[in-house]
């Protein structure tokens, strides 16, 4: 079966996001007031072949953990669903 | 002789720098490409600086999956010194030869400048020749220097005395001055400043000279 993927990868909570923060501080000047916590990821999408739905999960969150993001300072999400054709 | 290995992998533009410098204090090296498997008949590989698969994804998330990198793992477990200069400091953490990762500087300037590090141990591959404490002046050239790891790592880089160089003016927000840090047994070193490039008086230093010629001791 195919799968379609979206992978979001961001930095660790509590871990600095200096290219958030320079959004953030940017935004006043340009007129968006009460805009806050600004963080900065990455968006993958992509398809994948697997058995099953369970196993185009397990298939995706190996990809993520070996390299789509880097554990020591990225976290990621992944919404698999099956592919429209 | 002491003989090298120097990985060439596509997007690494300092590998004829660090055959020169190493040339200087006398140690042979060959350029191996990262397609092959065997690093040939070496004591020890440097990945040199770059940007190794173009950067993306992330520094060294792509090199990392290299052929040769089995064999540079290998070498590592071995005991062989393994030297990840600069984009060989990113590819050797996301290989997982080395703790902690590289992120983006925290000015978010890319930063070429000669900067000032401490030689913080001497019990590394990198830096037996020298003397604990001495002040190098090294130029770095990375926009992703900034060095990260958490709490519990950080604690036993300290206790196992793995941090190898620090910065006396922090240019780019690394953790506790970081610059340079080895594995437990001190023979894979990574670090972001570029020791070949401070390795003749044509360059501006020759403080780069003593952490070379470590690698042939």
């Amino acid at each position: 079966m195919r799968f379609s993927a979206v992978v979001e990868v961001s930095g660790l909570e509590g871990i600095a996001d200096p290219e958030g923060q320079t959004i953030e501080r940017a935004l006043p000047a340009l007129g968006f007031e009460q805009i806050w916590h600004v963080r900065v990821g990455k968006l993958f999408r992509f398809e994948l072949e697997a058995a099953d739905e369970q196993a185009a999960r397990e298939r995706c969150d190996e990809l993520c953990r070996r390299l789509l993001a880097n554990p020591v300072i990225e976290q990621y999400s992944a919404v698999v669903t099956a592919a429209s054709r | 002789m002491t003989r090298l290995a120097v990985v060439v992998f596509p997007g690494s533009n300092c590998e004829h720098d660090v055959v020169e410098g190493l040339a200087r204090v006398g140690i042979e090296s060959r350029l191996v490409w990262h397609g092959e498997s065997s690093l040939g008949d070496v004591d020890g590989v440097v990945l040199p600086g770059g940007f190794a698969h173009g950067d993306y994804l992330r520094p060294g998330a792509i090199a990392r999956f290299s052929p040769v990198m089995k064999a540079v793992g290998e070498a590592a477990h071995d005991g062989a010194p393994v030297v990840g200069i600069c984009n060989g400091f990113q590819v050797l953490t996301e290989a997982g030869l080395l703790p902690g990762a590289l992120r983006r500087n925290a000015g978010l300037r890319f930063l070429c400048r000669t900067t000032r590090c401490r030689v913080a141990t001497n019990r590394s591959v990198l830096t037996r020749a020298c003397t604990a404490g001495e002040v190098l002046e090294l130029p770095i050239n990375h926009n992703e220097g900034n060095f990260t790891c958490d709490e519990t790592t950080l604690q036993r880089l300290y206790e196992r005395d793995q941090i190898v160089l620090t910065y006396e003016d922090n240019p780019n927000g690394s953790l506790a001055d970081i610059a340079g840090i080895c594995n437990e047994a001190g023979n894979v070193v990574g670090l972001m400043p570029h020791p070949e490039r401070a390795s003749s008086e044509l360059l501006g230093s020759l403080d780069g000279i003593g952490l070379l010629a470590s690698l042939a001791s």
